[in-house]
């Protein structure tokens, strides 16, 4: 019974082995190719209206209906996030930041990705939390 | 016929009311899962988001009654990198019983900070099962179809403590998730390490998503397959005396609701049951840890 609990324990706690470094300075790990990329919807109202819906699906549990971030999650109506690249939005997008709380949306298709950048951009500025 | 039942469907009322439960808390939904049954993707649960699911699976196999097995699973999102998960068992044979198999604690790691062509996730899970179970979650060793000839009278009192792991390899391109697992799992008493794969595709029906909310789009399906056996143990690696099983699998991401899975499989060899019919209902509480912070921290 000792046996089951020490190896029960070591599943539980096995996480803590594995934290590793971050960062925390996403923008400055992008890749300059995909930093360059263009969002192929860019300026496209009914790209950016199908963006809202997934926005909306995936997006504002986190980040809140507004974009200006729930729970100290970030705001994506940020100085920051506003001035981004459509490249390293797709970047993050798709390869999250798992260590600072942000998973990798990699498996929705790169063309919704891309609508909600779009989407993104038609948000107004705010100030950053 | 005789079709002995009661524990199996408590099992799945008891799913179904946790199900109703959490449609009764939650928002709006989606998950990045894929509509595989065994084989896993590298796709996590969102942090703080909590996933109830009821994993069935009917069959009949040659020579043995026919049975269901509801599987109850509530999978945690702890962080953008560590899933964990709880299952709870059983099994319901025509002319036997109804019994309770066993359960299973499961956690999935990211070990890197961003995707890559070939995307890892390591899996740990520690599960007590009895020789009742019919869940077939995963196949390792040389797990055939005469397990599922022996009455329950027989296999419910032996139960197996077992150490497993996956190495969960996952690709990404042009919309297409292909998915491979390289499965090793120890029996704690004195047995040899037992081997087995999983290996699946699927992709959404459309690559980009709608402008308009709507229920039947192609958006919200997933299509593919999936194959996956057993390879043996320690001792005798390969393909020799394991059951194989293959087919197609489609889920559907119901708007604001739970979603809906079934795959027909089918046994590609003698080892194997013809044909299985698995299904199931899942749904999403989103960021139920957020229930539980103050609303200052908005």
């Amino acid at each position: 019974m000792k046996r089951q609990l020490l190896l029960i324990a070591m599943i539980l706690f096995f996480p803590a082995l594995l934290i590793g470094a971050s960062d925390g300075k996403w923008l400055n790990r992008v890749p300059d190719e995909d930093r360059a990329r263009h969002n192929p919807f860019a300026g496209q109202p009914a790209a950016a209206a199908a963006g809202k819906v997934m926005f909306e699906e995936n997006c504002a549990k986190c980040h809140g209906a507004d974009a200006n971030g729930l729970h100290n999650r970030p705001s994506l109506r940020s100085v920051r996030i506003q001035h981004a690249t459509d490249g390293q939005l797709a970047w993050m997008l798709k390869n999250g930041n798992p260590y600072k709380g942000m998973p990798p949306w990699s498996s929705i298709p790169e063309q919704q990705r891309w609508q909600i950048i779009a989407f993104l951009r038609t948000l107004p500025l705010a100030t950053e939390k | 016929m005789r079709f002995v039942g009661l524990a199996s469907f408590s099992l799945a009322r008891l799913s179904l009311l946790a199900m109703g439960a959490a449609l009764s808390v939650s928002s709006a939904l989606y998950a990045q899962e894929k509509p595989y049954f065994v084989t896993y993707s590298t796709d996590l649960e969102e942090p703080g988001n909590l996933e109830v699911a009821l994993k069935g699976l009917t069959a009949s196999p040659k020579d043995a009654n026919a049975f269901i097995s509801p599987t109850i699973e509530l999978e945690y999102g702890a962080t953008a990198w560590w899933t964990t998960e709880v299952y709870a068992q059983g099994q319901s044979t025509v002319n036997d019983s109804t019994v309770f198999t066993g359960y299973r604690l499961e956690n999935r790691f990211r070990p890197l900070p961003r995707e890559y062509f070939v995307t890892p996730v390591l899996y740990v899970e520690w599960e007590s099962v009895s020789n009742a179970d019919k869940s077939i979650l995963e196949i390792t060793g040389h797990d055939g179809i005469q397990r599922f000839q022996v009455n329950n009278g027989q296999t419910r009192g032996i139960v197996e403590h077992s150490l497993e792991g996956k190495l969960i390899l996952s690709s990404n391109f042009k919309g297409w998730n292909v998915s491979e697992n390289m499965i090793a799992e120890k029996n704690m008493s004195n047995e040899p390490w037992e081997f087995g794969y999983a290996v699946g595709a699927a992709r959404s029906l459309a690559s980009a998503g709608s402008a308009h909310r709507c229920f039947l789009c192609r958006q919200n399906f997933d299509a593919g397959a999936e194959l996956y056996g057993g390879l043996g143990d320690r001792y005798s690696f390969g393909l020799k005396q394991t059951s194989q099983y293959a087919g197609p699998t489609v889920d559907f991401r119901t708007p604001n609701g739970p979603t809906l899975s079934f795959s027909p499989q089918f046994g590609l060899n003698d080892n194997s049951i013809g044909t299985l019919w698995r299904f199931k209902v899942s749904y999403e509480v989103q960021q139920i840890r957020d229930l539980f912070k103050s609303k200052d921290s908005r």
